[in-house]
């Protein structure tokens, strides 16, 4: 997957889990040498570490050698109570009472990228990765909040910096949540490259854990007919993921 | 589809995440822009850079850019951003003082319908579109159209219908046999509406390619060379009932029904009622027990 500049990509899924999508990336632009601002919400540091270590990138040293900015939501939610209120914090509106809006959030996610001149190794497109979207839904915010964050986030890090973006929105399919809805198709006519993986309509498989589809929008120049959209199956295994053609699982060959 | 920009008024373009409308929306700018109207655009979504990219110099010479695309809610505080957020840029676009016939594009009104109350949007868009502007402007009348891309999955069903009934012409995009196509219905004043699909195509320059249309909207995959099949044909029961039949089926008496003679018949057995017999010769072999087998059953 070639790395343009400026770029939204949106993950997305429905009825599997599409966070290997997460590490993917991850570790795919840590070891490009990309400046990574990482808003992790769902799971701790560790954990994304020890994934990123059977994908091969060292978190720890990546965030030592200030190639990674992580937000560990879990653990610094905690703070938002504990803290002297001396500056917002990036997750303030968890204090609020009234759904406010991502502002603290999208400052923290501008300060971790923005270029510095003073000499040290200079890395390659600023990646703002977020895991995930759906969740701050849960937490209170109103969806136009959060478009209104991931628009200066687009605003920041793909027009200004130009870098890329990656963000993870869970797709709820059968419960009716109109928001988390609004907010994928949001999402969507903002984003060039939407990759949404599904699990199987049969039901859960030992060889194929689900399918992947994968649709490219906004392309720069308007053609007729293109191919704008692939499918394909695939297979988690430890340290990688196999792809395959439909149907061509080879547990079923 | 050329008719939509010698119609004023407000076109809706509805897009969705699978047939983007922006394209068509640039298309019809360059169009507006090579006759030699102004094209005033208020970019919501995307940058200048991206919204210009692919218009030549001369149609670029022409737009009017009001950008809420980099600080539309004004949080860089650094005063780059549109005074008066997003509704201030639509009053400025109302205000505008140019003569003669005028476009406006609305990229997109899905962002505004989410940032502004519907009502407000919808007097401000009527303001927009008609022809006398403003109140006591002594400027001749200017034909105005507005255009708006509307993604039609981020909004509810009232405020869609609530623009639907401000605007002239609706334009919704899909596909049909494989191709970009728009279902345009236009609704005039004192006229009645009407519906049309027109195949497209738009060019690397944002030219606008018209082909030739598909057969009308009902059925459009009807195969015309395979006849269709008759379900009724070569039946092996009867799915009708002559008059007589159905007139022998409605006197028949139904022998669980409970009728009037029927309780009499039983209250009064007559002379002539047939009654049943049990025919009943024994075996050689049966045994005929006269104790009741039930006998020892204590009830």
């Amino acid at each position: 997957m070639s790395a343009e500049a400026g770029k939204l990509t949106l993950l997305c899924d429905v009825k599997t889990d599409g966070s290997f999508l997460v590490h993917h990336f991850l570790s795919f632009y840590l070891k490009a040498n990309c400046k990574v601002c990482f808003v992790a919400l769902i799971q701790s540091f560790s954990h994304y570490n020890i994934v990123g270590q059977k994908l091969g990138v060292n978190l720890t040293m990546a965030r030592e050698r200030g190639q990674l900015v992580f937000l560990e939501g879990l653990k610094s939610s905690v703070d938002v109570f504990f803290q002297a209120q001396k500056e917002p914090h990036p997750l303030q509106f968890l204090r609020e009472a009234n759904a406010g809006n991502l502002q603290p959030l999208y400052e923290f996610v501008r300060e971790a990228l923005k270029p510095v001149n003073n000499g040290e190794a200079a890395w390659r497109c600023p990646v703002l990765l977020v895991d995930d979207l759906s969740v701050l839904l849960s937490l209170g915010m109103g969806v136009v909040a959060v478009l209104d964050f991931i628009h200066y986030c687009r605003v920041a890090v793909c027009w200004e910096l130009k870098g890329n973006m990656v963000v993870l929105v869970h797709d709820s399919d059968d419960a009716e949540d109109e928001e988390n809805d609004i907010l994928l198709n949001g999402l969507s006519h903002q984003s060039h490259l939407i990759l949404r993986a599904e699990g199987l309509a049969t039901g859960f498989c030992r060889d194929v854990h689900g399918q992947l589809r994968i649709l490219w929008r906004r392309p720069s120049q308007p053609t007729a007919q293109r191919d704008r959209s692939l499918t394909y199956q695939y297979k988690i295994q430890d340290k990688s993921v196999s792809f395959f053609a439909k149907g061509m699982s080879p547990a079923v060959l | 589809m050329l008719d939509l920009l010698a119609v004023g008024g407000l076109v809706l373009l509805r897009d969705s995440v699978e047939w983007e409308g922006r394209s068509l929306l640039k298309a019809l700018i360059k169009k507006s822009a090579l006759c030699g109207e102004q094209v005033h655009i208020l970019s919501c979504e995307v940058s200048e850079e991206e919204f210009r990219e692919g218009f030549d110099s001369d149609v670029n010479n022409r737009l009017v850019y009001y950008d809420l695309f980099r600080d539309p809610l004004n949080w860089s505080k650094t005063g780059e951003a549109f005074p008066g957020g997003p509704l201030g840029a639509l009053r400025a676009i109302c205000k505008r003082t140019d003569s003669g016939p005028v476009t406006i594009a609305l990229d997109s009104l899905s962002w505004l319908l989410l940032h502004l109350p519907c009502t407000m949007l919808c007097q401000t868009l009527h303001a927009l579109s008609r022809q006398d502007v403003c109140p006591g402007d002594s400027s001749p009348v200017r034909q105005v159209r507005v255009l708006g891309l509307l993604h039609e999955e981020l909004h509810g069903p009232g405020p869609m219908a609530a623009l639907s009934s401000l605007a002239q012409t609706e334009v919704t995009l899909s596909c049909t046999m494989g191709q970009a196509s728009a279902h345009i219905h236009c609704q005039r004043p004192r006229q009645r509406p009407t519906h049309q699909t027109q195949l497209f195509s738009i060019l690397p320059d944002f030219s606008l390619d018209l082909q030739e249309g598909p057969p009308p909207e009902s059925q459009p995959h009807l195969d015309p060379h395979t006849p269709p099949v008759d379900p009724m044909a070569h039946l092996t029961f009867n799915l009708r009932l002559s008059n007589k039949e159905r007139e022998a089926k409605d006197s028949l008496t139904l022998p669980f029904q409970f009728s009037s003679e029927k309780q009499q018949a039983l209250l009064h057995p007559g002379p002539g009622q047939t009654t049943s017999h049990i025919f009943y010769e024994p075996d050689a072999y049966d045994d005929l027990d006269q104790e009741d087998p039930d006998d020892d059953l204590d009830i």
